[in-house]
């Protein structure tokens, strides 16, 4: 595919959009991004996206059982996150925000590990080379400047390994992520920033934070921007392969804006209908991620219902293993505090832990403290 | 309108109205204090009564929340703005430390910048990584700032008018798992303390405990604790981290010949360590023990499972204080 790296600003030849299927689930080509895609791919894109659905279903839950602090649910942004994480070969990096659990699901990420940080055992904890999936990011738009760096050492060290930076529309405010865009285009580094404007970024609407469409962004940075139809999981697949392809040759960052769709409360600590109308909500709920997808399927007689059901089953099973996963979480010893403060240790914390130690000791009866207590 | 008992939220929510009744220059700024009225409701039903023009929605950039407030008050207006939390008011730090701070000595007093920057801090809310940090300490370091810490809501409510009045820049740390606590507040009446003035929050005569923000409750508790014991404790409620008003504290430690401060940041270099050495060098003569402190640890701020070990709580204090009165 021949592509020419512009700033993706429409024409009347291109739609603003990319999709390739239609929330009908209607297979339609595109003039710049094809793809090709075999029935078994597709049942399994099918799978990914049930999974993810589910999987966070289950969270949510966990967070209404009190087994969980605080959950930040992916709900409408399936396929975003699934089309743009199956673009990735295993040697890329993605560099998540807080929500991209499909993207964590699609690099092979075991879903519990994501579950630590939300239940309060840890802030996050995973060994992010094993997948290649850095530590999830809570500070608005700081990853895409760590995502960049990484990009910039994969070009000194001349392999083609590429980098996926996530972030959201609200994100695109901060200056972190300016200046990711500015370091990587004058780097000319390797990396997709990938932006699910979800139209929301809490109770803040996209128009507070751009007066034109995020991917139009890119253009004044000198690199292209793409919108896509973020819940279009072919489309997302489809632009992301291209622009690891463009990073791979050497041509540089790219913008992709996947267009789609906040379901659910920024998170479970929020109440979306203090500042937006249920309409809304109708409107996106007929242009669903997965229902596109299983239409797709049906229509060209590549899945039946015992397709379906098995995937539903796996996901009950899914939910089963994540729920039991989070209850038997052991919390953490205190005295982990005092863990990996350093990489080569610190008087002070070694004399903090040994205070601390002795303190917890004495309510043990091992150790009288004080008088009178 | 007679005094009603407030939550700190809603003392908050009263002290910006009345502000922005009292003085057209007066803004709301910030991310989500709008139609949502803040993530905890500290702004709740000021968009509806005062507009999009003076409580503003800002694009999700702390630094630019913080550069255009001063903008602002260089035109003249009364910038309030809001961190989300704690932990996101490093991005607006620059402009906070290097402009805020400064510029009112740069133009030789030529310019002033009446802003307030109202940030929910402290942890014990159960939060994720980021929304539990005390920071105080950077701010009261910086020559320049003024930094308060009210305690409960009638000091919250009062103390964020006068640091809304003042003429100066007030990082105005709000502790957010106090948020809840009730007061009987009079919008209608009259500061009791100026604003940079401490409290003695409890008579004694044996130790002062001191403390600011969401720590004088468990000081206060402990103080409780330890009249069971026979120990009469003080305790001084700060209010004012920059300045501190150490006459008060003094006066009080040459009462009782002791001083406990409890704060929930790192011990290492926190407040206590200027309180301890400013202590030490008024009062030595009075003192019957070294001053002791009771902190956070030199770690991250923990995960939320195993918070109530980083954060004092009433027996780690009360060990301290043990420990003082066995000198
Ligand atoms: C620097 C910083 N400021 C504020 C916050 C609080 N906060 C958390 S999420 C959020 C909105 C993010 O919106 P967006 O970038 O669109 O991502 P979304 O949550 O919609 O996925 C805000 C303001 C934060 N985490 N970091
Ligand atoms: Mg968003």
């Amino acid at each position: 595919m021949t592509v020419e790296s512009t700033a993706g600003t429409a024409t009347a030849a291109v739609p603003e959009l990319v999709q390739l299927l239609t929330p009908e689930g209607e297979r339609v080509e595109h003039p710049r991004f094809s793809l090709e895609t075999t029935p078994e791919e597709l049942r399994s894109i099918y799978r990914d996206l049930v999974l993810v659905r589910r999987f966070d279903g289950e969270a949510t839950s966990l967070q209404r059982q009190g087994e969980l602090g605080l959950w930040a649910s992916l709900l409408g942004q399936e396929a975003a996150q699934v089309g743009s994480g199956r673009a990735q070969r295993p040697g890329d990096w993605a560099f998540p925000t807080y929500r991209e659990h499909g993207v964590a699901w699609c690099k092979g990420v075991d879903p519990l590990n994501l579950l630590g940080m939300f239940r309060g055992v840890n802030h996050g904890g995973w060994d992010p080379y094993e997948k290649n999936f850095q530590l999830y990011t809570i500070v608005i738009g700081s990853q895409t400047l760590h995502a960049t760096g990484y990009a910039m050492g994969i070009t000194k060290d001349g392999t083609d390994d590429a980098v996926v930076a996530y972030f959201g529309d609200g994100a695109s405010s901060q200056g972190d992520v300016n200046e990711a865009f500015t370091f990587a285009s004058v780097y000319n580094a390797p990396v997709v920033f990938f932006c699910q404007n979800n139209q929301w970024a809490i109770s803040e609407p996209t128009e507070r934070q751009t007066r034109v469409p995020l991917y139009q962004r890119a253009a004044g940075f000198g690199f292209p921007g793409v919108r896509v139809d973020g819940n279009d999981v072919l489309a997302c697949l489809a632009v992301t392969r291209w622009a690891l392809e463009r990073a791979r040759a050497g041509e540089g960052p790219t913008l992709i804006e996947a267009f789609t769709y906040r379901m659910g409360a920024h998170t479970t600590s929020d109440d979306p209908t203090r500042y937006r109308i249920a309409n809304e909500l109708e409107e996106w709920k007929l242009k669903d991620p997965i229902e596109r997808v299983k239409a797709y399927l049906v229509r060209e007689g590549w899945a039946d219902q015992e397709f379906f059901d098995a995937v539903d089953a796996e996901s009950e099973q899914l939910a089963r293993r994540v729920r039991e996963g989070v209850r038997n979480m052991p919390d953490p010893d205190p005295s982990a505090i005092f863990e990996n403060v350093y990489a080569e240790g610190h008087a002070l914390v070694d004399e903090e832990r040994e205070e601390y130690v002795a303190y917890a000791a004495s309510f043990d009866g091992s150790e009288e403290v004080g008088e009178g207590r | 309108m007679a005094a009603e008992k407030y939550s700190m939220v809603k003392a908050l929510n009263e002290a910006l109205r009345r502000s922005l009744e009292a003085d057209p220059k007066t803004l709301v700024m910030g991310e989500d204090v709008g139609r949502l009225g803040g993530v905890f409701r500290v702004t709740d039903g000021l968009h509806k009564d005062f507009g999009d023009a003076r409580i503003i929605d800002t694009p999700l950039a702390e630094s630019g929340i913080m550069g255009t407030a001063i903008g602002l008050a260089l035109r003249g207006y009364r910038p309030v703005v809001e961190i989300q939390f704690d932990g996101f008011v490093y991005p607006a730090f620059d402009q906070i430390v290097t402009q805020l701070a400064k510029m009112h000595a740069r133009a030789l007093g030529h310019v002033k910048l009446p802003i307030t920057v109202r940030i929910p801090f402290g942890g014990g809310i159960g939060a994720v990584e980021h929304h539990s940090e005390s920071h105080e300490t950077y701010f009261a370091h910086t020559a320049g700032l003024k930094v308060v810490s009210p305690s409960n809501p009638v000091d919250a409510h009062w103390m964020l008018r006068q640091a809304i009045a003042s003429d100066d820049p007030v990082i105005f740390l709000e502790p957010k798992r106090r948020y809840w606590d009730k007061g009987v507040v009079d919008p209608l009446g009259e500061a009791a303390l100026p604003l940079h003035a401490a409290r003695v929050a409890r008579a004694g005569k044996d130790l002062t405990l001191v403390a600011y923000g969401p720590m004088v409750k468990v000081c206060l508790e402990a103080a409780e604790a330890a009249a069971e014991d026979g120990h009469q404790i003080e305790v001084v409620d700060l209010r004012s981290l920059s300045p501190v008003d150490f006459d008060t504290l003094e006066a009080s430690v040459k009462r009782t010949g002791r001083a406990v401060i409890v704060h929930e940041a790192p011990v290492f270099l926190g407040m206590g360590a200027e309180l301890a050495a400013r202590i030490t060098e008024r009062c030595f003569y009075s003192l019957e023990a070294p001053v002791l402190r009771v902190g956070g640890y030199f770690a991250p701020y923990p995960p939320s499972r195993v918070e109530e070990t980083y954060l004092p709580d009433l027996d780690r204090v009360l060990d301290a204080v043990d420990r003082a009165l066995a000198f």
